[in-house]
C-alpha cells in the first residue's frame, strides 16, 4: 500500500490477491471493502530501492552493465556475454530459474533495446526478439509497453490509439504538439532510433590512488615525497565517502618488475594523512628499491566507516570511554607499525581456574567489560612460567612448607596461607583430570612473600613448585 | 577562518580559553600517597606529574622486581585514564594489578624485551599524552635515556615510572648509574604484623626514598596497597629500626609513627651518585 496524498492506494500485489481481482492503483478503502481479511502492509520505497540495488550486484554475473529499474525491474546488458551461459536463451531461463528459486515473480524479456526488453517482459514475458525485429515484436503490444506515463496512456487510449502500430502510423509533429516530445522519445528509443544507453550501477571497489614516475625514484626521500602526495589524495576520498582505514596495502613497483608491498593497520579507523604518513615512514626504511619505483600504489584494504566528530586534545587523562580510544588510537598504530601489532594488548579475564590460563590477549582498544579477576583470590605480581622447583621441608604432611630452597637460597616460612585447590581443567585432556595444585601463600622471615604449590599431596609423594612472587 | 581573528568577540573568547588552559597546566596536582609522613617529605606534596622516576629493589630480588611493579601499579591506580606499561618479558600478572586498583580495561601493554625497544615506545607514548602514566621495565637507564624521558614526561605532563629490573650482574652493576629523575625508589620486603588469625597479614614494604630533588633520602614502613592502590602506615611498629635523629625540620612527631629514617652510608651514597 502506498499513499497518494491523502489517498491510500494499492502499490503491489501478491499471487492471491492477484486472482481475487485487486490491481496495483486501486483505493486500499475500496479493496478492502470488497475482500474480508485482506493483509495490508505500508510500501518503504527504500527497503525495495536497496534490494533491488543488491539484486542488480547478484545480476552482475550475466553481465558487466546492469541498471536497477525502479521500481521492480532491472536492466542488463547481456550483449557479448550471452554465450558464457549456451545462448541468450539458456541465460534468461538461468535467471529466472535463480531469481523464482530465491522467491522472486521474475519475467523477462530480451530485445535490441532496453526499451523493448523491458516492453517485451511485462507485456509478452519470456519472448526473445532477434536482431533487427524490434519493430515487428513491439508493433502489436499496447502503447503502455512504451514505459509511457499513465496520463499519455489514457490520452492516446481516448483517441483510439491502442497499439504501438497505430502509433507508428500518426504523423510524427502531430503527436509531439499533443503528447510532448517525451511520447516519441520513448518510441524512438524502444525501437533503436534513438540512443538509449544503459547507466551502470557502480560497484564499490577497492579505492586506491596511484603515481608512476618518468623517471625512477631511487632515493627514500623521493618515495616519501610521492607518499606525501598520494595519502591526502586518498584522505580526501575516503573523507567523501565518510570511511575510515583500517589497513592500508603499499605496493610500489620496482624497475625489474618486482613489486615490494607492505601493510600498515591501524587501531581504530583513521583518514588522517598525518597519521597515516607517519605509519608508512616506519616501514620505508626496510624496504629495497633495487634499480628504482617507477610506482606506486596505494590501496584501502580495509575500510570501516568514519563519521566525522570533533576530537578533543588529549592532554588530560580523562574517563576511559570511546573519546580516549580515540585519542589513543594514533599511539597504538605508531607502537604497532614499530613492534607488531601482536605485540600491543591488553590483559583480559579467561574464566579458567588455571592461573597462567586466566589471562588472555585482546586488542588494545578493544570494549572490554567490567569483568576482571575475582579479588578474593590473591595473585602474584610476577608469575614464574614455568614453574621451578623448588626443595621443602614440611614438619606436617599436608601443611606449608617450614622452609624452602630456591635457587640454592633456603627461606624459612614465618607464615603462611592455603591451601587453594586448583584441579586441572578435566574437559581438556586426560592427563588434566588427574592434575591437581595445592597453592600456598608463604612468607619468609624477611617479609618476602612467595605462591608455591604442591602437585601432589604428600602421601602421593608431591612435588614443591614455586609459581610466582608477591609483593 | 581568516576572518575570525577580526571578530573581538571570537578573539575576546579564544584568550579567556587560553587563559584558563594555562592555569589548568600550572595547577596540575600531584600525586599524593594520602600518607602524610611521605607526602609531606615530597617537596611537591605528592610525585609531581609530567616527571620521570624510578623504582627498583635490591638484590636478587631486582630479577622479578615483585613489590616495586605492585607500588608503581599501585601510584598509578590513584589517577583516572589508561596506563601503557612496557612489558620486559611474560611474567607480568594482570590479575595482580587489577587487585590493587589497575583493572584490565586500564591498562594496555606493550611486549618489549630489550631497553632499546622499551625506552623508545615509553617515550613515543609519553609525547602521545592521553594516558594515566607510562610504566617501562628497564634495565639500564643512562643520563641521557633519563633525559629523554624527562622532556618527553614534561611535554604532555603525563608521569612516567621506570621499574629497573635486572638479570646479569653486568645489569645490576648499572644500578647506581646516575640518571635524571625526580624521584628513585627502593621497595624491599618487610616482615608483615602478626595476625591474630593463623594465615598472612596484609604485606609490608620498606619503602626507601634513595633519592629526591630538594629532599633528603628517607625510608619509611609501609602496608602493601590495596584494592584501590593506596598504602597504610602500620598501626603498629614492634620492629621498627631506632630512630635516628630526625634530618628534616618539623619533623617532631610522636613515636609510634612512622617517620623519616636518617640517610645511612650506602644511601647516601646512592643519592651522591
Amino acid at each position: 500500500m502506498c499513499r497518494d496524498g491523502a489517498r491510500r492506494l494499492v502499490a503491489a500485489v501478491d499471487e492471491a490477491a492477484w486472482t481475487l481481482g485487486v490491481r496495483p492503483g486501486q483505493p486500499v478503502a475500496q479493496v478492502q471493502a470488497s475482500i474480508a481479511g485482506l493483509a495490508v502492509v505500508e510500501a518503504v520505497p527504500e527497503e525495495d530501492a536497496a534490494e533491488l540495488a543488491g539484486l542488480a550486484r547478484w545480476c552482475g554475473r550475466y553481465g558487466p552493465v546492469v541498471q536497477p529499474d525502479p521500481p521492480a525491474g532491472l536492466l542488463l546488458d547481456v550483449e557479448g556475454s550471452s554465450h558464457l551461459f549456451g545462448g541468450e536463451a539458456a541465460l534468461m531461463a538461468d535467471a529466472l530459474r535463480r531469481l523464482r528459486l530465491a522467491g522472486f515473480a521474475a519475467e523477462a524479456g530480451l530485445a535490441d533495446t532496453p526499451g523493448a526488453a523491458w516492453a517485451l517482459a511485462r507485456y509478452r514475458p519470456g519472448q526473445i526478439v532477434a536482431r533487427g525485429r524490434t519493430g515487428k515484436a513491439l508493433a502489436g503490444l499496447p502503447v503502455a509497453a512504451l514505459r509511457l506515463p499513465a496520463d499519455t496512456v489514457r490520452g492516446l487510449q481516448l483517441l483510439g490509439i491502442d497499439r504501438v502500430e497505430d502509433l507508428a502510423r500518426l504523423p510524427r509533429p502531430d503527436l509531439a504538439r499533443r503528447f510532448g516530445r517525451e511520447l516519441l522519445d520513448r518510441h524512438d528509443r524502444a525501437l533503436g532510433r534513438a540512443a538509449d544507453p544503459l547507466s551502470p550501477l557502480v560497484p564499490d571497489t577497492v579505492l586506491q590512488v596511484r603515481l608512476a614516475f618518468p623517471e625512477p625514484l631511487t632515493h627514500l626521500a623521493g618515495i616519501e615525497a610521492a607518499l606525501a602526495r598520494l595519502l591526502p589524495q586518498l584522505c580526501r576520498e575516503l573523507d567523501r565517502r565518510r570511511g575510515g582505514l583500517r589497513r592500508l596495502d603499499a605496493v610500489l613497483r620496482r624497475v625489474d618488475g618486482q613489486p615490494l608491498g607492505f601493510r600498515v593497520g591501524t587501531a581504530a579507523p583513521s583518514r588522517d594523512a598525518a597519521h597515516l604518513g607517519r605509519l608508512v615512514a616506519e616501514r620505508l626504511p626496510g624496504l629495497d628499491p633495487g634499480f628504482g619505483i617507477d610506482e606506486i600504489v596505494l590501496a584501502a584494504g580495509r575500510v570501516e566507516p568514519l563519521p566525522e566528530r570533533q576530537i578533543a586534545a588529549g592532554d588530560l587523562a580523562g574517563p576511559a570511554g570511546d573519546g580516549e580510544a580515540v585519542a589513543l588510537a594514533p599511539l597504538v598504530d605508531r607502537l604497532a607499525v614499530r613492534l607488531g601489532a601482536s605485540r600491543i594488548f591488553r590483559a583480559a579475564p579467561v574464566e579458567s581456574r588455571i592461573p597462567e590460563r586466566s589471562v588472555g590477549r585482546v586488542a588494545p582498544l578493544a570494549p572490554l567489560g567490567t569483568g576482571s579477576w575475582p579479588t578474593v583470590l590473591p595473585r602474584p605480581s610476577r608469575l614464574i612460567e614455568p614453574p621451578e622447583r623448588v626443595t621443602a621441608m614440611a614438619v606436617v604432611p599436608d601443611e606449608p612448607p617450614a622452609s624452602f630452597t630456591w635457587r640454592g637460597v633456603r627461606h624459612v616460612v614465618r607464615a603462611a596461607d592455603g591451601p587453594e585447590r586448583v584441579r586441572g581443567e578435566w574437559w581438556r585432556a586426560d592427563a588434566e583430570a588427574e592434575s591437581l595444585r595445592d597453592y600456598y601463600r608463604v612468607e619468609d622471615t624477611a617479609g618476602r612473600r612467595f605462591w608455591l604449590f604442591r602437585d601432589a599431596s604428600m602421601a602421593e609423594n608431591g612435588q614443591w613448585w614455586l609459581h610466582g612472587r608477591f609483593a | 577562518m581568516a576572518h575570525a581573528g577580526h571578530n573581538p568577540v571570537l578573539s575576546d573568547l579564544r584568550r579567556r580559553v587560553l587563559a584558563l588552559e594555562q592555569s589548568r597546566r600550572a595547577a596540575r596536582p600531584p600525586l599524593e600517597f594520602g600518607l602524610e609522613p611521605i607526602d609531606r617529605h615530597l617537596p611537591w606534596g605528592g610525585l609531581p606529574l609530567g616527571t620521570l622516576h624510578e623504582c627498583l629493589e635490591s638484590g636478587v630480588e631486582s630479577e622479578h622486581a615483585a613489590a616495586a611493579t605492585l607500588f608503581t601499579a599501585g601510584i598509578l591506580a590513584r589517577r583516572r585514564g589508561t596506563v601503557l606499561w612496557c612489558l620486559r618479558g611474560r611474567d607480568l600478572f594482570a590479575p595482580a594489578l587489577a587487585a590493587v586498583g589497575l583493572g584490565p580495561d586500564r591498562v594496555i601493554y606493550v611486549e618489549t624485551w630489550k631497553d632499546g625497544e622499551v625506552l623508545p615506545a615509553m617515550e613515543e607514548a609519553l609525547r602521545h599524552g592521553g594516558l594515566a602514566g607510562v610504566v617501562g621495565e628497564v634495565a639500564r637507564l643512562g643520563l641521557t635515556a633519563s633525559r629523554r624521558l624527562q622532556l618527553a614526561a614534561e611535554s604532555s605532563g603525563v608521569p612516567a615510572f621506570v621499574v629497573r629490573r635486572w638479570r646479569s650482574d653486568s645489569e645490576r652493576a648499572a644500578a647506581d648509574e646516575p640518571s635524571v629523575a625526580f624521584t628513585r625508589w627502593r621497595i624491599s620486603a618487610a616482615p608483615s604484623g602478626a595476625t591474630s588469625a593463623p594465615g598472612l597479614g596484609r604485606a609490608r614494604w620498606r619503602v626507601e626514598l634513595l633519592r629526591c630533588r630538594g629532599a633528603e633520602a628517607a625510608s619509611w614502613i609501609v602496608e602493601a596497597c590495596d584494592a584501590e592502590g593506596r598504602l597504610a602506615l602500620p598501626a603498629l611498629l614492634p620492629d621498627r629500626p631506632h630512630p635516628q635523629e630526625s634530618r628534616s625540620p618539623g619533623d617532631a612527631r610522636p613515636l609510634g609513627e612512622a617517620r623519616p629514617l636518617g640517610a645511612g652510608g650506602q644511601l647516601r651514597r646512592a643519592a651522591a651518585g
